[in-house]
Protein backbone atom coordinates (compact mmCIF):
# COMPACT_ATOMS: atom_id res chain seq x y z
CA UNK A 1 0.00 0.00 0.00
CA UNK A 2 1.39 3.26 -0.70
CA UNK A 3 0.38 6.24 1.59
CA UNK A 4 1.07 10.01 1.37
CA UNK A 5 1.84 11.38 4.85
CA UNK A 6 1.27 15.17 5.68
CA UNK A 7 2.41 16.81 8.13
CA UNK A 8 1.24 20.52 9.25
CA UNK A 9 0.72 20.50 13.18
CA UNK A 10 3.05 23.46 13.70
CA UNK A 11 5.64 25.34 12.35
CA UNK A 12 7.02 22.91 9.43
CA UNK A 13 5.38 21.50 6.56
CA UNK A 14 6.19 17.69 5.92
CA UNK A 15 4.85 15.68 2.68
CA UNK A 16 6.44 11.69 2.60
CA UNK A 17 5.43 8.44 0.82
CA UNK A 18 5.60 4.96 2.22
CA UNK A 19 4.92 1.83 1.45
CA UNK A 20 4.13 -0.48 3.59
CA UNK A 21 5.04 -3.45 1.10
CA UNK A 22 8.61 -2.87 1.73
CA UNK A 23 9.54 -2.09 5.55
CA UNK A 24 12.06 -0.08 7.28
CA UNK A 25 14.35 2.65 5.72
CA UNK A 26 13.26 0.55 1.97
CA UNK A 27 9.46 1.76 2.66
CA UNK A 28 10.20 5.63 2.59
CA UNK A 29 10.01 6.42 -0.77
CA UNK A 30 10.21 10.08 -0.16
CA UNK A 31 9.91 12.42 2.28
CA UNK A 32 10.27 16.66 1.82
CA UNK A 33 10.45 19.37 4.00
CA UNK A 34 9.70 23.14 4.17
CA UNK A 35 10.49 24.72 7.64
CA UNK A 36 8.92 27.90 8.68
CA UNK A 37 11.80 29.00 11.11
CA UNK A 38 12.75 31.82 9.62
CA UNK A 39 9.81 33.57 9.04
CA UNK A 40 8.82 32.33 12.73
CA UNK A 41 11.83 33.71 14.17
CA UNK A 42 11.42 37.08 13.30
CA UNK A 43 8.72 37.04 16.08
CA UNK A 44 10.60 35.23 18.68
CA UNK A 45 8.35 31.76 18.55
CA UNK A 46 5.58 30.31 16.17
CA UNK A 47 3.03 32.76 14.83
CA UNK A 48 0.11 30.32 14.72
CA UNK A 49 -1.95 32.64 11.65
CA UNK A 50 0.96 33.20 9.63
CA UNK A 51 1.83 29.15 9.79
CA UNK A 52 -1.20 28.10 8.90
CA UNK A 53 -1.23 30.63 5.52
CA UNK A 54 2.50 29.18 4.92
CA UNK A 55 1.28 25.28 5.25
CA UNK A 56 -1.46 26.63 2.63
CA UNK A 57 1.31 27.83 0.29
CA UNK A 58 3.72 24.86 0.73
CA UNK A 59 2.07 21.96 0.64
CA UNK A 60 1.11 21.13 -2.74
CA UNK A 61 4.38 21.84 -4.27
CA UNK A 62 5.52 19.50 -1.39
CA UNK A 63 3.19 16.69 -2.73
CA UNK A 64 4.21 17.62 -5.65
CA UNK A 65 7.62 17.14 -5.24
CA UNK A 66 8.11 13.67 -2.96
CA UNK A 67 5.62 12.32 -5.91
CA UNK A 68 7.86 13.29 -8.64
CA UNK A 69 10.99 11.76 -6.24
CA UNK A 70 9.51 8.61 -6.00
CA UNK A 71 8.64 9.01 -9.92
CA UNK A 72 5.05 8.18 -8.92
CA UNK A 73 1.69 10.20 -10.18
CA UNK A 74 -1.10 10.79 -8.08
CA UNK A 75 -2.72 7.78 -9.44
CA UNK A 76 -0.31 5.47 -7.88
CA UNK A 77 -1.49 6.27 -4.56
CA UNK A 78 -3.49 4.04 -2.34
CA UNK A 79 -4.53 6.19 1.05
CA UNK A 80 -3.71 9.50 2.53
CA UNK A 81 -3.00 10.17 5.84
CA UNK A 82 -2.44 13.67 7.92
CA UNK A 83 -1.50 14.68 11.36
CA UNK A 84 -4.92 15.17 13.23
CA UNK A 85 -3.19 16.59 16.30
CA UNK A 86 -2.20 17.73 18.92
CA UNK A 87 -0.59 20.95 17.41
CA UNK A 88 -2.25 24.44 16.22
CA UNK A 89 -5.58 23.63 15.46
CA UNK A 90 -5.61 26.03 11.84
CA UNK A 91 -2.27 24.46 10.79
CA UNK A 92 -3.84 21.14 11.64
CA UNK A 93 -6.80 22.09 9.01
CA UNK A 94 -5.00 22.71 6.22
CA UNK A 95 -3.47 19.14 6.39
CA UNK A 96 -6.86 18.01 7.12
CA UNK A 97 -8.70 19.69 4.35
CA UNK A 98 -6.37 18.93 1.66
CA UNK A 99 -5.99 15.33 2.50
CA UNK A 100 -9.33 15.08 2.57
CA UNK A 101 -10.33 16.94 -0.87
CA UNK A 102 -7.74 14.75 -2.49
CA UNK A 103 -8.78 11.07 -1.12
CA UNK A 104 -12.22 12.42 -2.36
CA UNK A 105 -10.84 13.74 -5.76
CA UNK A 106 -8.89 10.14 -6.17
CA UNK A 107 -11.46 7.68 -4.68
CA UNK A 108 -8.77 6.30 -1.68
CA UNK A 109 -9.34 6.07 2.17
CA UNK A 110 -8.08 8.85 4.53
CA UNK A 111 -6.89 8.84 7.98
CA UNK A 112 -5.39 11.21 10.72
CA UNK A 113 -3.31 10.41 13.05
CA UNK A 114 -1.70 11.25 16.04
CA UNK A 115 1.56 13.32 15.73
CA UNK A 116 3.06 12.11 18.61
CA UNK A 117 2.53 8.38 17.67
CA UNK A 118 4.69 9.39 14.58
CA UNK A 119 7.44 10.36 16.78
CA UNK A 120 7.10 7.47 18.90
CA UNK A 121 7.42 5.02 15.83
CA UNK A 122 9.88 6.74 13.80
CA UNK A 123 12.91 4.79 14.57
CA UNK A 124 11.09 2.20 12.27
CA UNK A 125 11.88 4.25 9.75
CA UNK A 126 15.36 3.12 10.14
CA UNK A 127 17.40 0.10 8.83
CA UNK A 128 17.19 -1.73 12.41
CA UNK A 129 13.93 -0.79 13.84
CA UNK A 130 13.30 -1.45 17.37
CA UNK A 131 10.96 -4.49 18.42
CA UNK A 132 7.90 -3.84 20.15
CA UNK A 133 7.55 -3.49 23.40
CA UNK A 134 10.31 -0.98 24.20
CA UNK A 135 10.34 2.45 26.60
CA UNK A 136 9.89 5.51 24.49
CA UNK A 137 11.02 9.29 25.84
CA UNK A 138 9.34 11.63 23.80
CA UNK A 139 10.87 15.02 24.56
CA UNK A 140 10.70 18.07 22.21
CA UNK A 141 9.90 21.60 22.31
CA UNK A 142 5.83 20.74 23.50
CA UNK A 143 6.06 17.41 24.82
CA UNK A 144 8.58 15.64 27.28
CA UNK A 145 6.63 12.31 28.19
CA UNK A 146 7.57 8.63 28.95
CA UNK A 147 5.82 6.06 27.35
CA UNK A 148 5.68 2.28 27.23
CA UNK A 149 5.39 0.78 23.66
CA UNK A 150 3.37 -2.89 23.96
CA UNK A 151 2.52 -2.60 19.97
CA UNK A 152 1.10 -0.02 17.48
CA UNK A 153 -1.40 1.87 19.30
CA UNK A 154 -0.83 0.17 22.38
CA UNK A 155 0.74 2.81 24.57
CA UNK A 156 0.72 3.57 28.46
CA UNK A 157 2.21 6.70 29.77
CA UNK A 158 4.71 6.34 32.21
CA UNK A 159 5.49 10.02 33.27
CA UNK A 160 5.21 13.29 31.29
CA UNK A 161 6.35 16.97 32.17
CA UNK A 162 3.92 18.73 35.09
CA UNK A 163 4.90 22.22 33.52
CA UNK A 164 7.65 23.17 30.55
CA UNK A 165 8.60 20.67 28.00
CA UNK A 166 12.11 19.82 27.81
CA UNK A 167 12.62 21.76 24.68
CA UNK A 168 10.38 24.15 25.96
CA UNK A 169 12.97 24.88 28.58
CA UNK A 170 16.40 24.95 26.44
CA UNK A 171 14.21 27.90 24.19
CA UNK A 172 14.02 30.07 27.18
CA UNK A 173 17.11 28.90 28.37
CA UNK A 174 18.39 31.01 25.09
CA UNK A 175 16.30 33.39 25.51
CA UNK A 176 17.86 34.54 28.66
CA UNK A 177 21.13 33.62 27.38
CA UNK A 178 20.14 36.12 24.27
CA UNK A 179 20.76 33.69 21.95
CA UNK A 180 18.70 33.39 18.34
CA UNK A 181 16.00 31.47 18.02
CA UNK A 182 15.05 29.24 17.89
CA UNK A 183 17.45 28.45 20.73
CA UNK A 184 17.93 24.84 22.16
CA UNK A 185 20.81 23.93 19.67
CA UNK A 186 22.52 27.11 20.42
CA UNK A 187 22.38 26.51 23.82
CA UNK A 188 23.97 23.06 23.42
CA UNK A 189 26.72 24.72 21.30
CA UNK A 190 27.45 27.29 23.31
CA UNK A 191 27.25 24.82 26.38
CA UNK A 192 30.47 22.65 24.69
CA UNK A 193 32.78 25.87 26.09
CA UNK A 194 31.25 25.94 29.65
CA UNK A 195 33.03 24.67 32.58
CA UNK A 196 30.94 21.57 34.31
CA UNK A 197 32.03 22.37 37.71
CA UNK A 198 31.61 25.88 38.17
CA UNK A 199 27.20 25.88 38.38
CA UNK A 200 25.38 22.93 39.39
CA UNK A 201 21.66 23.46 39.06
CA UNK A 202 19.02 21.15 40.24
CA UNK A 203 17.73 18.04 39.33
CA UNK A 204 13.97 18.93 39.81
CA UNK A 205 11.74 15.79 40.40
CA UNK A 206 14.68 13.19 41.27
CA UNK A 207 14.71 13.15 44.45
CA UNK A 208 11.52 11.14 44.97
CA UNK A 209 10.20 8.26 43.12
CA UNK A 210 8.13 8.66 39.63
CA UNK A 211 8.51 9.33 36.04
CA UNK A 212 7.24 13.31 36.32
CA UNK A 213 9.44 15.80 35.15
CA UNK A 214 9.48 19.49 36.10
CA UNK A 215 11.16 22.34 34.32
CA UNK A 216 10.05 25.23 35.31
CA UNK A 217 12.02 25.49 38.61
CA UNK A 218 14.92 25.26 36.31
CA UNK A 219 14.12 27.46 34.61
CA UNK A 220 13.80 30.49 37.43
CA UNK A 221 17.05 28.93 38.82
CA UNK A 222 18.84 29.94 35.61
CA UNK A 223 17.29 33.48 35.44
CA UNK A 224 18.29 34.05 39.16
CA UNK A 225 21.83 32.40 38.26
CA UNK A 226 22.20 35.38 35.04
CA UNK A 227 20.59 37.85 37.31
CA UNK A 228 22.80 37.67 39.84
CA UNK A 229 26.35 37.10 37.75
CA UNK A 230 24.99 40.33 36.05
CA UNK A 231 24.76 42.37 38.88
CA UNK A 232 28.10 41.40 39.94
CA UNK A 233 29.26 42.58 36.73
CA UNK A 234 30.62 38.70 35.99
CA UNK A 235 28.54 37.79 32.76
CA UNK A 236 31.14 37.73 30.47
CA UNK A 237 31.27 34.82 27.71
CA UNK A 238 32.60 32.19 29.91
CA UNK A 239 30.11 32.80 32.67
CA UNK A 240 27.24 32.64 30.05
CA UNK A 241 28.90 29.10 28.66
CA UNK A 242 29.04 27.72 32.32
CA UNK A 243 25.27 28.80 32.92
CA UNK A 244 24.65 26.88 29.24
CA UNK A 245 26.22 24.25 30.61
CA UNK A 246 25.05 23.93 33.90
CA UNK A 247 21.52 24.37 32.47
CA UNK A 248 22.41 21.38 30.06
CA UNK A 249 23.93 18.96 32.68
CA UNK A 250 20.86 19.18 34.53
CA UNK A 251 18.41 18.54 32.08
CA UNK A 252 19.98 15.87 30.71
CA UNK A 253 20.25 14.51 33.97
CA UNK A 254 16.92 14.61 34.55
CA UNK A 255 16.25 12.83 31.26
CA UNK A 256 18.76 10.26 31.94
CA UNK A 257 17.16 9.50 35.84
CA UNK A 258 13.77 9.14 34.86
CA UNK A 259 15.02 7.22 31.48
CA UNK A 260 17.09 4.59 33.78
CA UNK A 261 14.13 4.23 36.20
CA UNK A 262 11.68 3.51 33.39
CA UNK A 263 13.78 0.53 31.96
CA UNK A 264 14.49 -0.54 35.45
CA UNK A 265 10.19 -0.31 36.67
CA UNK A 266 9.37 -1.94 33.19
CA UNK A 267 12.37 -4.24 32.74
CA UNK A 268 12.39 -3.59 29.18
CA UNK A 269 15.39 -3.62 27.49
CA UNK A 270 14.84 -0.92 24.50
CA UNK A 271 14.87 2.39 24.51
CA UNK A 272 13.32 5.17 22.19
CA UNK A 273 14.27 8.24 22.32
CA UNK A 274 12.41 10.77 19.49
CA UNK A 275 11.51 14.74 19.33
CA UNK A 276 13.70 17.37 19.00
CA UNK A 277 15.50 17.65 22.12
CA UNK A 278 16.79 13.68 20.88
CA UNK A 279 19.35 15.24 19.10
CA UNK A 280 21.64 16.64 21.50
CA UNK A 281 24.69 15.10 21.75
CA UNK A 282 25.42 14.60 25.63
CA UNK A 283 21.67 13.05 26.32
CA UNK A 284 22.77 10.40 23.27
CA UNK A 285 26.48 10.02 25.20
CA UNK A 286 25.05 9.95 28.55
CA UNK A 287 21.90 7.39 27.69
CA UNK A 288 24.45 5.33 25.80
CA UNK A 289 26.48 4.46 29.05
CA UNK A 290 23.30 3.85 30.66
CA UNK A 291 21.98 1.52 28.37
CA UNK A 292 24.98 -0.51 27.99
CA UNK A 293 25.19 -1.02 31.51
CA UNK A 294 21.83 -2.49 31.91
CA UNK A 295 22.64 -4.56 28.70
CA UNK A 296 19.43 -2.46 26.89
CA UNK A 297 20.00 -0.47 23.73
CA UNK A 298 18.99 3.03 22.63
CA UNK A 299 17.52 3.90 19.14
CA UNK A 300 17.02 7.00 17.69
CA UNK A 301 15.21 8.46 14.60
CA UNK A 302 17.91 9.63 12.11
CA UNK A 303 18.54 13.57 12.65
CA UNK A 304 16.48 15.00 10.10
CA UNK A 305 13.31 12.78 11.49
CA UNK A 306 13.84 13.92 15.03
CA UNK A 307 12.26 16.81 14.74
CA UNK A 308 8.32 17.02 13.38
CA UNK A 309 7.91 15.27 9.43
CA UNK A 310 6.15 13.48 6.82
CA UNK A 311 8.04 10.15 7.15
CA UNK A 312 6.76 9.46 10.58
CA UNK A 313 3.09 10.45 10.01
CA UNK A 314 2.83 8.48 6.55
CA UNK A 315 4.54 5.59 8.18
CA UNK A 316 2.24 5.65 11.00
CA UNK A 317 -0.80 6.38 8.92
CA UNK A 318 0.18 3.47 6.58
CA UNK A 319 0.02 0.99 9.28
CA UNK A 320 -3.35 1.95 10.09
CA UNK A 321 -4.69 2.06 7.10
CA UNK A 322 -3.10 -0.99 5.72
CA UNK A 323 -5.19 -2.81 9.18
CA UNK A 324 -8.27 -0.98 7.53
CA UNK A 325 -8.80 1.83 9.84
CA UNK A 326 -9.60 4.92 8.00
CA UNK A 327 -11.78 8.50 8.46
CA UNK A 328 -15.65 8.65 7.70
CA UNK A 329 -15.58 9.97 4.37
CA UNK A 330 -15.74 13.72 4.43
CA UNK A 331 -15.20 14.03 8.43
CA UNK A 332 -12.04 16.14 8.47
CA UNK A 333 -10.41 15.44 11.69
CA UNK A 334 -8.56 18.32 13.75
CA UNK A 335 -7.85 17.58 17.44
CA UNK A 336 -5.48 20.69 18.85
CA UNK A 337 -5.71 18.51 22.39
CA UNK A 338 -5.45 14.89 22.21
CA UNK A 339 -3.63 12.79 25.12
CA UNK A 340 -1.29 9.62 23.97
CA UNK A 341 -3.39 6.86 25.70
CA UNK A 342 -6.77 7.72 24.01
CA UNK A 343 -5.06 5.84 21.24
CA UNK A 344 -6.13 2.46 20.30
CA UNK A 345 -4.96 -0.30 17.82
CA UNK A 346 -6.18 0.01 14.48
CA UNK A 347 -9.82 -0.67 14.34
CA UNK A 348 -10.86 -1.62 10.90
CA UNK A 349 -13.33 0.70 9.42
CA UNK A 350 -16.50 -2.07 8.85
CA UNK A 351 -15.69 -3.97 12.29
CA UNK B 1 -19.91 17.53 -23.99
CA UNK B 2 -21.53 19.45 -20.85
CA UNK B 3 -19.26 21.35 -18.85
CA UNK B 4 -19.45 20.82 -15.01
CA UNK B 5 -18.14 22.89 -12.31
CA UNK B 6 -18.01 22.60 -8.37
CA UNK B 7 -17.78 25.04 -6.22
CA UNK B 8 -17.71 25.26 -2.27
CA UNK B 9 -17.55 28.25 0.47
CA UNK B 10 -16.75 28.02 3.97
CA UNK B 11 -15.72 31.74 4.42
CA UNK B 12 -18.55 32.66 7.01
CA UNK B 13 -20.58 30.41 9.71
CA UNK B 14 -22.27 29.01 6.57
CA UNK B 15 -21.20 26.16 4.48
CA UNK B 16 -22.13 25.62 0.93
CA UNK B 17 -21.58 23.55 -2.27
CA UNK B 18 -22.69 23.76 -5.39
CA UNK B 19 -22.62 22.06 -8.87
CA UNK B 20 -23.00 23.78 -12.09
CA UNK B 21 -24.08 22.10 -14.97
CA UNK B 22 -23.43 23.90 -18.64
CA UNK B 23 -24.21 22.90 -22.07
CA UNK B 24 -25.37 23.87 -25.49
CA UNK B 25 -29.00 24.01 -24.22
CA UNK B 26 -28.17 26.17 -21.52
CA UNK B 27 -26.95 25.60 -17.57
CA UNK B 28 -28.61 24.52 -14.53
CA UNK B 29 -26.61 24.58 -10.99
CA UNK B 30 -27.43 22.48 -7.64
CA UNK B 31 -26.78 24.21 -4.79
CA UNK B 32 -26.52 23.26 -1.14
CA UNK B 33 -26.30 25.67 1.84
CA UNK B 34 -26.45 25.67 5.55
CA UNK B 35 -25.17 27.43 8.59
CA UNK B 36 -22.90 25.61 10.39
CA UNK B 37 -20.75 27.47 12.56
CA UNK B 38 -17.78 25.40 13.73
CA UNK B 39 -18.97 22.49 11.26
CA UNK B 40 -17.28 23.42 8.40
CA UNK B 41 -14.90 20.56 8.67
CA UNK B 42 -17.58 18.11 9.06
CA UNK B 43 -19.90 19.63 6.64
CA UNK B 44 -18.49 21.16 3.54
CA UNK B 45 -17.44 17.51 1.92
CA UNK B 46 -20.47 15.84 2.35
CA UNK B 47 -22.13 18.36 0.68
CA UNK B 48 -20.26 18.56 -2.16
CA UNK B 49 -21.13 14.72 -2.09
CA UNK B 50 -24.65 15.68 -2.13
CA UNK B 51 -24.42 18.26 -5.04
CA UNK B 52 -22.53 15.27 -6.91
CA UNK B 53 -25.15 12.29 -6.17
CA UNK B 54 -27.95 15.14 -7.30
CA UNK B 55 -26.82 16.03 -9.98
CA UNK B 56 -25.50 12.13 -10.79
CA UNK B 57 -22.21 13.44 -11.51
CA UNK B 58 -19.04 11.51 -10.36
CA UNK B 59 -15.62 13.15 -9.14
CA UNK B 60 -14.08 12.58 -12.34
CA UNK B 61 -16.50 14.40 -14.60
CA UNK B 62 -15.05 17.55 -12.94
CA UNK B 63 -14.18 20.12 -15.65
CA UNK B 64 -12.84 22.80 -12.73
CA UNK B 65 -12.86 23.51 -9.33
CA UNK B 66 -13.73 26.95 -7.78
CA UNK B 67 -13.45 27.99 -3.97
CA UNK B 68 -14.79 30.93 -2.21
CA UNK B 69 -10.99 32.58 -1.66
CA UNK B 70 -12.01 35.26 0.34
CA UNK B 71 -12.20 37.66 2.43
CA UNK B 72 -13.66 35.97 5.38
CA UNK B 73 -13.14 34.18 8.38
CA UNK B 74 -9.30 33.24 7.93
CA UNK B 75 -9.57 29.45 9.33
CA UNK B 76 -12.75 28.77 6.81
CA UNK B 77 -10.89 30.49 3.53
CA UNK B 78 -8.33 27.49 4.61
CA UNK B 79 -10.57 25.22 4.51
CA UNK B 80 -12.57 25.68 1.14
CA UNK B 81 -9.24 26.25 -0.28
CA UNK B 82 -7.80 22.99 1.20
CA UNK B 83 -10.61 20.77 0.25
CA UNK B 84 -10.81 22.61 -3.12
CA UNK B 85 -6.88 22.29 -3.84
CA UNK B 86 -7.07 18.56 -3.00
CA UNK B 87 -9.84 17.78 -4.91
CA UNK B 88 -8.47 19.92 -8.35
CA UNK B 89 -5.04 18.30 -7.39
CA UNK B 90 -6.35 14.87 -7.53
CA UNK B 91 -8.56 15.40 -10.54
CA UNK B 92 -5.69 17.49 -12.37
CA UNK B 93 -8.31 19.44 -13.16
CA UNK B 94 -7.98 23.94 -13.28
CA UNK B 95 -8.47 25.63 -9.85
CA UNK B 96 -10.88 28.97 -9.68
CA UNK B 97 -10.38 31.44 -6.44
CA UNK B 98 -13.83 33.78 -6.66
CA UNK B 99 -14.21 36.61 -4.28
CA UNK B 100 -16.80 36.14 -1.45
CA UNK B 101 -17.26 40.02 -1.76
CA UNK B 102 -18.39 39.92 -5.98
CA UNK B 103 -20.34 36.28 -4.98
CA UNK B 104 -22.52 37.99 -2.79
CA UNK B 105 -23.36 41.63 -4.96
CA UNK B 106 -24.13 38.79 -7.62
CA UNK B 107 -26.71 37.15 -4.72
CA UNK B 108 -28.25 40.56 -4.15
CA UNK B 109 -28.47 41.51 -8.28
CA UNK B 110 -30.56 38.17 -8.87
CA UNK B 111 -32.39 37.74 -5.76
CA UNK B 112 -33.26 41.52 -5.28
CA UNK B 113 -32.55 42.66 -8.95
CA UNK B 114 -29.89 45.45 -7.01
CA UNK B 115 -28.15 47.73 -9.83
CA UNK B 116 -25.58 49.45 -6.82
CA UNK B 117 -24.46 47.15 -4.25
CA UNK B 118 -21.87 47.58 -1.41
CA UNK B 119 -20.92 44.30 0.10
CA UNK B 120 -19.36 44.63 3.27
CA UNK B 121 -18.43 41.48 5.53
CA UNK B 122 -17.69 41.42 9.26
CA UNK B 123 -14.29 41.33 9.54
CA UNK B 124 -14.38 41.35 13.30
CA UNK B 125 -11.57 44.00 14.93
CA UNK B 126 -14.01 46.81 14.55
CA UNK B 127 -13.86 46.86 10.68
CA UNK B 128 -15.57 45.51 7.63
CA UNK B 129 -14.40 43.64 4.12
CA UNK B 130 -16.12 45.97 1.60
CA UNK B 131 -16.36 46.79 -1.79
CA UNK B 132 -18.74 48.54 -4.40
CA UNK B 133 -20.05 47.18 -7.40
CA UNK B 134 -22.37 47.89 -10.61
CA UNK B 135 -24.93 45.39 -11.21
CA UNK B 136 -26.00 45.12 -15.10
CA UNK B 137 -28.13 41.93 -16.45
CA UNK B 138 -25.99 39.39 -14.26
CA UNK B 139 -23.11 41.24 -15.10
CA UNK B 140 -20.89 42.68 -12.24
CA UNK B 141 -18.35 45.39 -12.64
CA UNK B 142 -16.19 46.65 -9.79
CA UNK B 143 -16.63 49.95 -9.12
CA UNK B 144 -14.10 49.78 -6.34
CA UNK B 145 -11.09 47.95 -4.65
CA UNK B 146 -12.02 45.18 -2.03
CA UNK B 147 -10.44 46.62 1.31
CA UNK B 148 -9.77 46.14 4.86
CA UNK B 149 -11.19 49.58 6.45
CA UNK B 150 -12.90 50.99 9.29
CA UNK B 151 -17.15 51.52 8.38
CA UNK B 152 -15.98 55.30 8.31
CA UNK B 153 -13.55 55.16 5.76
CA UNK B 154 -15.84 53.73 3.32
CA UNK B 155 -16.39 56.03 0.64
CA UNK B 156 -18.95 55.46 -2.31
CA UNK B 157 -17.47 55.36 -5.51
CA UNK B 158 -20.39 57.24 -7.25
CA UNK B 159 -23.13 59.59 -6.40
CA UNK B 160 -25.67 57.61 -6.81
CA UNK B 161 -28.45 57.29 -4.36
CA UNK B 162 -29.57 53.68 -4.97
CA UNK B 163 -26.67 52.13 -2.92
CA UNK B 164 -27.91 48.58 -0.94
CA UNK B 165 -25.59 47.69 1.59
CA UNK B 166 -25.45 44.12 1.69
CA UNK B 167 -23.74 41.67 4.30
CA UNK B 168 -23.15 40.85 7.56
CA UNK B 169 -20.47 44.70 7.92
CA UNK B 170 -23.82 46.31 8.21
CA UNK B 171 -24.58 45.22 11.35
CA UNK B 172 -22.06 47.74 11.88
CA UNK B 173 -24.29 50.70 10.77
CA UNK B 174 -24.05 53.13 12.70
CA UNK B 175 -20.69 53.57 12.12
CA UNK B 176 -20.78 54.20 8.56
CA UNK B 177 -21.16 57.87 7.69
CA UNK B 178 -23.64 59.67 7.08
CA UNK B 179 -22.88 60.61 3.89
CA UNK B 180 -23.11 57.17 3.18
CA UNK B 181 -26.22 56.26 5.16
CA UNK B 182 -28.32 59.16 3.06
CA UNK B 183 -26.92 57.27 -0.42
CA UNK B 184 -28.77 53.92 1.21
CA UNK B 185 -31.93 53.61 1.54
CA UNK B 186 -31.72 50.45 2.77
CA UNK B 187 -28.86 47.45 4.14
CA UNK B 188 -29.16 43.70 4.12
CA UNK B 189 -27.37 42.54 6.81
CA UNK B 190 -28.39 38.91 6.58
CA UNK B 191 -27.08 37.62 3.41
CA UNK B 192 -23.95 35.02 3.43
CA UNK B 193 -21.20 34.61 0.40
CA UNK B 194 -22.98 31.18 -1.08
CA UNK B 195 -20.59 28.58 -3.62
CA UNK B 196 -24.01 28.90 -6.01
CA UNK B 197 -22.94 32.52 -7.06
CA UNK B 198 -19.45 31.26 -7.00
CA UNK B 199 -20.21 28.60 -9.39
CA UNK B 200 -21.67 31.16 -11.78
CA UNK B 201 -18.87 33.13 -11.28
CA UNK B 202 -16.44 30.27 -11.92
CA UNK B 203 -18.16 29.37 -15.00
CA UNK B 204 -17.67 32.80 -15.94
CA UNK B 205 -13.48 33.17 -15.59
CA UNK B 206 -13.13 29.39 -16.77
CA UNK B 207 -14.82 30.24 -19.69
CA UNK B 208 -11.97 33.41 -19.74
CA UNK B 209 -9.27 30.83 -19.48
CA UNK B 210 -8.70 32.19 -15.64
CA UNK B 211 -8.49 28.37 -14.28
CA UNK B 212 -5.29 27.75 -12.75
CA UNK B 213 -2.72 24.96 -11.05
CA UNK B 214 -4.27 23.89 -7.96
CA UNK B 215 -1.43 25.46 -5.52
CA UNK B 216 -1.24 28.73 -7.56
CA UNK B 217 -5.08 29.46 -6.10
CA UNK B 218 -4.43 31.06 -2.49
CA UNK B 219 -6.72 32.78 -0.31
CA UNK B 220 -7.21 36.33 -0.17
CA UNK B 221 -7.20 37.63 3.98
CA UNK B 222 -7.08 41.22 2.49
CA UNK B 223 -6.12 41.64 6.67
CA UNK B 224 -2.26 40.85 6.59
CA UNK B 225 -0.87 42.23 9.64
CA UNK B 226 -1.92 39.36 12.17
CA UNK B 227 1.32 38.80 13.86
CA UNK B 228 -0.11 40.83 16.56
CA UNK B 229 3.40 40.66 18.25
CA UNK B 230 5.90 42.92 17.77
CA UNK B 231 9.13 41.58 16.45
CA UNK B 232 11.52 40.90 18.67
Amino acid sequence: MRVLGIETSCDETGVALYDTSLTGGKGLLADALYSQIAMHAEFGGVVPELASRDHTRKLLPLIEQVLSDAKLTRHDLDGITYTAGPGLVGALMVGASTAHGMARALNIPVLGVHHMEGHLLAPMLEDEPPEFPFVALLVSGGHTQLVEVQGLGRYQLLGESVDDAAGEAFDKAAKMLVLAYPGGPQVAKLAEQGDPKRFRFPRPMTDRPGLDFSFSGLKTHTMTAIRQLEAAGELDDQARADVARAFEEAVVDTLVIKCRRALDQTGLKRLVVAGGVSANHRLRERLHVECKKRHARAYYPRGRFCTDNGAMIAYVGAQRLAAGECDTYGIMQATPRWPLDQLTPPVAADS
Amino acid sequence: MPLHLLALDASSSACSAALLRQDETGATCLARFEMTPRAHTRRLLPMVDEVLAEAQVTPSQLDAVAFGRGPGSFTGLRIAAGAAQGLAFGLDCPLLGISTLEALALQAHRRYHLRHVVTALDARMGEVYAATWHCLKDTITPMSAEAVLAPEALRLPGDETDWVGVGSGFTLWKRFTVDLQLSMPQHLDDLEPRAEEMAWLAARDFAAGLGQTAHLVQPVYLRNDVAWKKPA
